[in-house]
């Protein structure tokens, strides 16, 4: 009866094969590959949209799975590429300043460079000087560190608070918008550290490789971001699909019915709450440098919003059903707001869809709550459903005389 | 008889109404009890008050050899220290199958790493499937629990409680909304498990009550009223004017 997670949880294979496929069939249809078909910039898309889609699994996680609407995840993400952000920015900028003052007839002592540096990152928000926030921004080790721990370490302090006091529900999305906003609100700030309203900037340049084409890089992170959603993925499939699944589902249908089992709830909670948001973290750090610039913008609460609004519209409870509401929501997302999608002209009225997006988007969400409540995941539940159930060989009627599977089947 | 259980002088009132009024209660090990009562005589309350739920404003709760007092522990807390609830309405985890019910239930660590590294033993697939056969949902492991009847949802619901090993049982109406020959298993499986642990049963229903013939806690407006076996309480004059009598 103990079988492993792909025994138990079958799509997890499908899912893996199709995401290997789709990988393969980018890779040999990009520039890299010498092929025209699919551009660098759609290479660089098709990448963070994987991204996307890692963040909408660990949503799923927390909110399909565990029941918690946190509206604040997003955050998490943002956190991690600032953490990724703040080494790329510093590193490039090292190159730089030191290529230059290689130029002077003196050679700079580290205090200098490191005063440049300064200099170049922060002169746009009118200083010069590291805050102690970026004590480490030259370690690569520790900043890839830091985009697990830092987002793992507010989540844990925030979700300790919340959790503990038992907010529950609406209030607790509330609190996490509430936290979404004041961090936006935080790093919109000049003296925050991160350069405030400008966020960092040029993070498509990997430090070192200046020579290597955007081509070969986009790629490069394509595949980083593929790993990383594949990965993440079989790791969510293997946190639900076991008794800590059983237990996490339980508190998202009645919280007190596994208190009064003696689980720990908040405990659970808290654990689900940070795990996530270590996802996110990684999910953000491989997204910002395939984006070039983060700033504080990113961070806004609507966009958390859309995170939920994705896995809503994906199916949420099922891991499959976020990674294709994410990538379907935000390719046509991106579809119709690059000015692809053509106007529709109604005669007395353009429809110009840069602008009406938002509107289709908000209606498609109410409309798949209401009428489709398990989400595009959903239509695979008609395509699973032609299959005979399982009944375990069990009677077909509800009489010990009826017809047993086997006999129908004969 | 050194008991398990012992409420003693516990009072709790919620805007002003006494729900509970200095009640006292002791219950032994291995020990079957009913506790009847008409309507807002604190019986729900009362559990409450023993699963951690509800604070009393007053009073103590004491349980077992080491006299730990309950009060200010944690639901899940006073859970592990052995003290099962079975709610009026069944809440069975209805998007899981029965066997996934009954594994989460079975008393292994709960703890979030234990329980994200827990990998079923076949000692506990056994117990699960005795289990199964105990309440009579060997066929039905593998369903769904939504899927089941009213009646079954309640013996899964009290098979959870056996499977988590409390050393008290506190069922609340386990015979609402059932067919009597699913009313005599119920009271089967009750008088079984009261062999070896300690069970409060709450119920409204008289005959019920009989069938169990055990003790009987009578409770009016959050105090004990009488206490003795069925025949005593419902000879007592204050039972019957507030309870029977009408």
């Amino acid at each position: 009866m103990s079988q492993g997670i792909f025994a138990k949880n079958p799509s997890v294979l499908v899912f893996l094969a199709i995401l290997g496929l789709f990988t393969l069939g980018v890779t040999l249809m990009s520039e890299w590959a010498g092929s025209e078909i699919v551009s660098t910039s759609f290479v660089k898309t098709l990448g963070k949209t994987l991204c996307l889609a890692l963040v909408a699994v660990a949503m799923d996680l927390v909110w399909g799975y565990a029941g918690i609407l946190s509206l604040g995840h997003f955050a998490f993400f943002g956190l991690g590429g600032y953490m990724i952000g703040m080494w790329l920015m510093y590193e490039r900028t090292r190159g730089i300043v030191a290529a230059s003052l290689a130029e002077a007839p003196i050679p700079p002592t580290e205090a200098e460079v490191v005063s440049a540096i300064g200099n170049q990152i922060f002169g746009v928000v009118g200083s010069s000087e590291f805050p102690a926030i970026w004590t480490f921004a030259d370690s690569l080790a520790l900043q890839l560190l830091f985009v697990v721990l830092v987002p793992g370490l507010l989540a844990f302090v925030f979700g300790w608070l919340a959790f503990r006091s038992r907010v529950t529900g609406v209030y607790l999305s509330i609190l996490t918008q509430a936290m979404t906003l004041a961090l936006a609100l935080y790093l919109f700030q000049n003296d925050s550290g991160l350069r405030g309203n400008n966020g960092l900037s040029g993070l498509q340049n990997l430090p070192g490789l200046d020579h290597v084409p955007q081509s070969s890089i986009s790629i490069w992170f394509f595949w980083a971001s593929a790993g990383a959603l594949a990965i993440g993925y079989v790791f969510s499939a293997w946190i639900v699909s076991g008794k800590f699944g059983s237990v996490i589902r339980g508190i998202r249908d009645n919280e007190s019915r596994v208190r009064f089992l003696g689980y720990p709830v908040e405990t659970y909670k808290l654990f689900v709450f940070t795990v996530t948001a270590m996802i996110a973290g990684i999910a953000g750090a491989l997204y910002y440098p395939q984006a070039g610039i983060i700033n504080p913008a990113e961070i806004a609460p609507i966009a958390s919003i859309y995170l939920a609004v994705w896995v809503a519209i994906g199916g949420r409870g099922r891991l499959y059903g976020a990674v294709i509401g994410a990538a379907f929501v935000s390719l046509v997302s991106s579809w119709f707001t690059g000015g692809q999608a053509p106007d529709v002209n109604l005669g007395f009225y353009t429809i110009k869809w840069v602008d009406w997006w938002l509107v289709l988007l908000g209606l498609s969400f109410v409309a798949v709550t209401l009428l489709a409540p398990k989400g595009i995941g959903g239509l695979v539940d008609l395509w699973t459903g032609r299959l005979p159930p399982d009944r375990h060989g069990a009677d077909l009627g509800p009489d010990s005389g009826s017809l047993r599977e086997a006999e129908a089947e004969q | 008889m050194k008991s398990l259980l012992e409420v003693s002088g516990v009072s709790v009132s919620f805007d002003g109404f006494k729900a509970i009024n200095n009640l006292s209660f002791a219950i032994g090990d291995a020990e079957l009890r009913a506790i009847i009562g008409p309507n807002g005589a604190g019986k729900t309350t009362f559990m409450d008050i023993v699963t951690g739920k509800t604070r009393p404003d007053e009073g103590r709760v004491l349980w077992g050899e080491a006299n730990t007092s309950l009060l200010g522990l944690s639901e899940a807390r006073i859970a592990r220290e052995g003290i099962g609830r079975k709610f009026q309405k069944p809440t069975v985890f209805e998007d899981q199958t029965v066997q996934e019910n009954l594994l989460m239930a079975l008393s292994n660590a709960r703890g979030p790493l234990q329980v994200l590294f827990y990998r079923p033993t076949p000692e506990d697939l056994d117990r699960v499937h005795e289990l199964a056969g105990e309440i009579g949902l060997v066929d039905a492991l593998g369903r769904k629990s939504g899927e089941l009847s009213h009646g079954q949802k309640q013996w899964l619901e009290i098979g959870m409680l056996l499977a988590q090993e409390p050393r008290l049982l506190l069922v609340d109406e386990p015979a609402a909304g059932m067919t009597p020959a699913e009313r005599e298993h119920t009271t089967a499986l009750l008088v079984e498990a009261a062999k070896s642990r300690a069970v409060v049963v709450i119920e409204h229903d008289m005959d019920f009550v009989r069938r169990l013939g055990c003790k009987v806690t009578v409770l009016h407006e959050g105090a004990v009223l009488a206490e003795g076996s069925l025949d005593h309480v419902t000879a007592n004059r204050k039972v019957i004017d507030v309870y029977l009598g009408r």
